[in-house]
């Protein structure tokens, strides 16, 4: 295969970016998309020219540290993340463009590295439930059915990727913040703390500078692992609750 | 030792963990709890712990240290702790709370593993693994990790990796990303609460040593490039494992030996690092842009028949054309009564054999069909989706083949690394304040590993061994305070500088990874499923040969000062070359087949692996001696006072 690419360089965090082009003659559809990235570095390596920066390590879709924009959407055509997509969904393109997950709370570090610990903050604010090591009942004292169990576990394979929030025109970081809100919302171990955690997991996003959900949908549509557009209306639900609780 | 080993390395003097209580193993782990000197609350605060790494071991353990009142320094290379590579783990997790009454108890689960590890780990340590596994499955159903149920609402258990009883506990197909998120929340709430501090993008680069004991590391900040000191009272290593030496395998691409080399090399044993496991079905190499492999998992040979054409002409025929009777259904064949199911070392190595005599199917003729046009025969295409539905959308996104109608092709793969760091009962290396837990030390799986028990370990060191050992360390502290100045802290940075002004002012013409690529092609040819003193021999002289090389010849552009990828693999595929030459040699010691490995100076008339407990029931314990001295040998001597040694048999 054949292809232009546009990529993003960016010296640094303060440096001005542009996109450069980069013709590629011998791209195989075999190759993932990252090994084709990283075919382009070892050439432009070999001809004195440093690489671009990308980040990724598990390669299987689920350590969520992959992410790029590819020509406009995160995580580019296929419903995966970046590390998974594979040449062969490229064929017929003759040209490819390449950027970095863009959020205001999201600043690039390097070409196609940007920093997502805003992500982390928010879980520090209550994405957890408060038990220390040592002080569990045995696993069989409480019964939780399969359809909570379930909804849960729907809930909780989001991978923190960040693509909902480059992905939204507000740059909301809903979905990741509904997302965990179910996740621990439909588990009794859970509720003790529900109504604190939304409003101050909430507080936290908003403090990032994450902006505000205006039900566009198009964090859903980016997630790769489909986390569904209702846990929003979950977190809503459950902000109501605990507004009212005067929280 | 044969004349062609001779001065490779020497042997010294034996070495024994001191700290397991003897007596009855039901107890012993309760008396050593009791043992270790407790720590007052209020002097918790005024003592200091370093942890690098925030999979299951490293995340669980900076939690817990943090929940009890320490104050924790947590590291990782990834942008975000939960990213750490324990997130990858598929399968499950065992414990021994025999919830489906099939007769599971703590001491079977001892039992399975000693003997799963082959006779090569620690009665002890097993013991005591298997005992607060039951503990781990309670911690983290409070968390909320979402496991696997039944309709009633009790946790479901499903039997993994050949065992006879139910005692893996899951979450789908994503057990590990759900334990790690369950071990990362916890260590948020540390961070929030101030007692943790994590530092993301920052890679450990060396260990500081002051008076004997392990007081600190030397880190690079991997956005700014600065090189910091971080001090504390003790260090504890999560770094994970080594597989990424092959430069193929399922381990993301970050995993290193970085940590545990640079301890090794400043006195930490390395133990039986020639123990790795291989996989048998990982989805094949398409070509030579490949990065890595992945896993698929092992539930697949349920069902699945493996199988290569009879004829090696019929290798590049569409294999839905090849006729019964022109193929090889050779693990059926040769294992008739295990059959697909055989363990993951057989299947590994009897496919290997497939391939070497020009039967193997795909690119360079490196695999073997996995098939499942029987079970869609019989149980229809729907049950095959429920079943493994996930799975089969993962090996057509990957390879563009529909699993439902041609079939798989499979190949094994480094997968995890049974050596480590030597630690005794306490999980404390050789260096005194240096503590290592989850895959980065050798505790407990001998030779080989069970399914689901690696994750059992990460979490058993972090949430309940580690923080009841190191508390015995702890009580003598603080310690002296050590100064950014102090000549042991100005000799470690500086060594760590100029290893950096090293690789960029080399300016030579190969890339890291070219290096890489070449250390795993000759570790995976000549260390991997099959070892022969031959080959190790070859292996450790291209090594040296490699590593000659790399020093002069390698090219790392730009700057410190910078998001720098080659700059960080160029560290580590440096002590991965060196690590490399380590396992030959360790491999080349032991001229017995035993666990995941096959020596084939050692094997039954039948060409079956042959153990030799007579001369090899040790652990081999690596002491450093310098950049031109040979390794020196340590044995730790392995006694089984509670289950027999009996050779495997699987015909
Ligand atoms: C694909 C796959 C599937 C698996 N499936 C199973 C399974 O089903 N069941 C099972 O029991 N086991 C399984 N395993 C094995 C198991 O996942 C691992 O052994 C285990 O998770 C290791 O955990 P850990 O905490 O020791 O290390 P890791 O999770 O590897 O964490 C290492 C940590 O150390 C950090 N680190 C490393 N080096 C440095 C450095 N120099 N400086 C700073 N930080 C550093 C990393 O950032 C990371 O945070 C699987 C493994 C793989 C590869
Ligand atoms: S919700 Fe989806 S897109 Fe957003 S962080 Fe989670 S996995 Fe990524
Ligand atoms: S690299 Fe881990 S999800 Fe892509």
């Amino acid at each position: 295969m054949k292809i232009t690419l546009r990529i993003w360089r960016q010296a640094g965090k303060d440096a001005p970016g542009r996109l450069v082009s980069y013709q590629r003659d011998d791209v195989s559809p075999d190759m993932s998309f990252l090994e084709m990235l990283d075919v382009l570095n070892e050439d432009l390596i070999a001809k004195g020219e440093e690489p671009v920066e990308f980040d990724s390590d598990c390669r299987e879709g689920i350590c969520g540290m992959c992410g790029l924009v590819i020509n406009g959407e995160p995580h580019g055509p296929q419903v995966t993340t970046t590390c998974q997509l594979h040449m062969r969904s490229f064929e017929g393109c003759d040209s490819i463009t390449i950027e970095p997950l863009r959020a205001d709370a999201f600043p690039v570090l390097r070409d196609l590295v940007v920093d997502r610990s805003p992500l982390d903050r928010i879980i520090q604010a209550g994405g957890y439930v408060s038990v220390n090591t040592g002080s569990a009942p045995e696993a069989h004292s409480q019964l939780v059915p399969k359809v909570h169990a379930d909804r849960a576990f729907d809930a909780a394979v989001c991978i923190g990727c960040g693509a909902c929030a480059a992905a939204c025109p507000n740059a909301s970081a809903m979905l990741f913040l509904g997302a965990k809100v179910t996740h621990l919302g439909e588990l009794p171990q859970g509720q003790p703390e529900r109504d604190a955690r939304v409003v101050n997991m909430l507080n936290q996003h908003d403090e990032e500078g994450f902006g505000g959900c205006t039900n566009v949908g198009a964090c859903a549509t980016a997630c790769p692992k489909e986390i569904p557009l209702d846990v929003i209306s979950q977190l809503n639900k459950d902000l109501r609750h605990s507004l009212v609780k005067g929280l | 030792m044969t004349d062609r080993t001779a001065g490779l390395f020497v042997e010294g003097e034996p070495i024994h963990d001191t700290k397991a209580p003897a007596g009855p193993i039901e107890t012993r782990w309760s008396r050593r709890k009791f043992e270790a000197k407790l720590v007052n609350p209020a002097n918790r605060r005024k003592l200091s712990v370093i942890v690098v790494g925030t999979g299951l071991a490293g995340a669980s353990a900076s939690a817990t240290l943090g929940e009890a009142g320490y104050v924790v320094k947590s590291f990782c290379y990834q942008d975000s702790p939960r990213r750490a590579h324990s997130i990858a783990a598929q399968g499950g997790i065992n414990a021994a709370k025999n919830y489906k009454e099939d007769g599971d108890s703590v001491f079977r689960l001892f039992y399975d593993t000693v003997k799963g590890g082959d006779y090569r780990a620690r009665e002890s340590n097993v013991f005591r693994l298997a005992e607060v596994s039951t503990n781990i499955i309670d911690q983290c159903v409070a968390q909320g990790v979402p496991f696997a149920r039944e309709y009633g609402g009790l946790l479901d258990n499903r039997s993994f990796g050949g065992v006879q009883v139910s005692r893996t506990f899951y979450a789908r197909g994503q057990t590990g990303q759900q334990l790690l998120i369950g071990a990362y929340q916890a260590l948020q709430r540390q961070v929030a609460a101030g007692s943790v501090e994590v530092f993301t993008r920052h890679e450990m680069l060396e260990l500081v040593i002051v008076e004997g004991r392990a007081r600190g590391i030397i880190v690079r900040d991997m956005v700014s490039g600065e090189i910091e000191t971080h001090l504390a009272d003790a260090v504890v290593l999560a770094t994970g494992g080594y597989g990424n030496v092959f430069f193929l395998s399922t381990n993301a691409m970050g995993c290193n030996v970085t940590a545990t080399w640079r301890a090794h090399r400043k006195g930490a044993l390395f133990a039986n690092p020639c123990f790795t496991q291989i996989h048998p079905t990982c989805i094949p190499v398409s070509g030579e842009h490949q990065s890595k492999l992945t896993l698929m998992s092992e539930s697949l040979r349920n069902d699945g028949r493996i199988w290569v054409p009879k004829d090696p002409a019929d290798r590049d025929k569409d294999p839905r054309q090849i006729p019964e009777e022109a193929r090889d259904y050779y693990l059926e064949r040769i294992y008739p009564s295990f059959g697909n199911l055989v363990p993951r070392d057989i299947a590994s190595r009897a496919a290997k054999y497939q391939c070497d005599e020009g039967k193997g199917v795909g690119p360079g003729g490196l695999g073997v069909y996995l098939d499942f046009a029987d079970v869609i025969a019989r149980l229809g295409v729907d049950t095959v989706k429920a079943r493994y539905g996930n799975l089969f959308d993962m090996y057509a996104r990957i390879t563009g083949e529909n699993p439902y109608e041609t079939p798989m092709r499979i190949y094994p793969a480094v997968h995890y690394t049974m050596g480590g760091l030597w630690v005794d009962y306490d999980l404390q290396s050789t260096i005194p304040g240096l503590f290592v837990a989850g895959e980065a030390n050798f505790s407990d799986h001998g030779a080989n590993r069970l399914g689901a028990s690696a994750l059992m370990q990460g979490l058993a060191d972090g949430y309940f061994v580690l923080p009841n050992t190191i508390r015995d360390y702890l009580a003598a502290g603080p310690f002296p305070t050590v100064a950014q100045d102090a000549p042991e802290v100005v000799e470690a940075r500086s060594a760590v500088q100029t290893r950096i002004e090293g690789f960029l002012s080399s300016n030579g013409s190969r890339t890291v990874d070219s290096f890489h690529r070449e250390l795993g092609h000759i570790m995976w040819e000549y260390c991997g499923m099959e070892r022969s003193e031959e080959g190790l021999l070859e292996a450790i002289s291209r090594i040296r040969a490699l590593r000659k090389e790399f020093q002069d010849d390698v090219r790392v552009l730009g700057a410190n000062e910078q998001v720098n990828a080659s700059l960080e693999k160029a560290g580590r595929v440096a002590d991965l070359i060196d690590l490399g030459e380590l396992m030959c040699i360790d491999a080349l010691q032991r001229r017995e087949s035993c666990g995941g490995h096959f020596r084939v100076e050692s094997q039954t008339e039948d060409g079956e692996a042959l153990r030799h407990d007579d001369e090899y029931a040790y652990v081999s314990a690596w002491q450093y001696s310098g950049e031109d001295g040979p390794p020196v040998l340590r044995k730790e001597p392995l006694v089984y006072e509670f289950v027999e040694m009996k050779q495997r048999s699987y015909k």
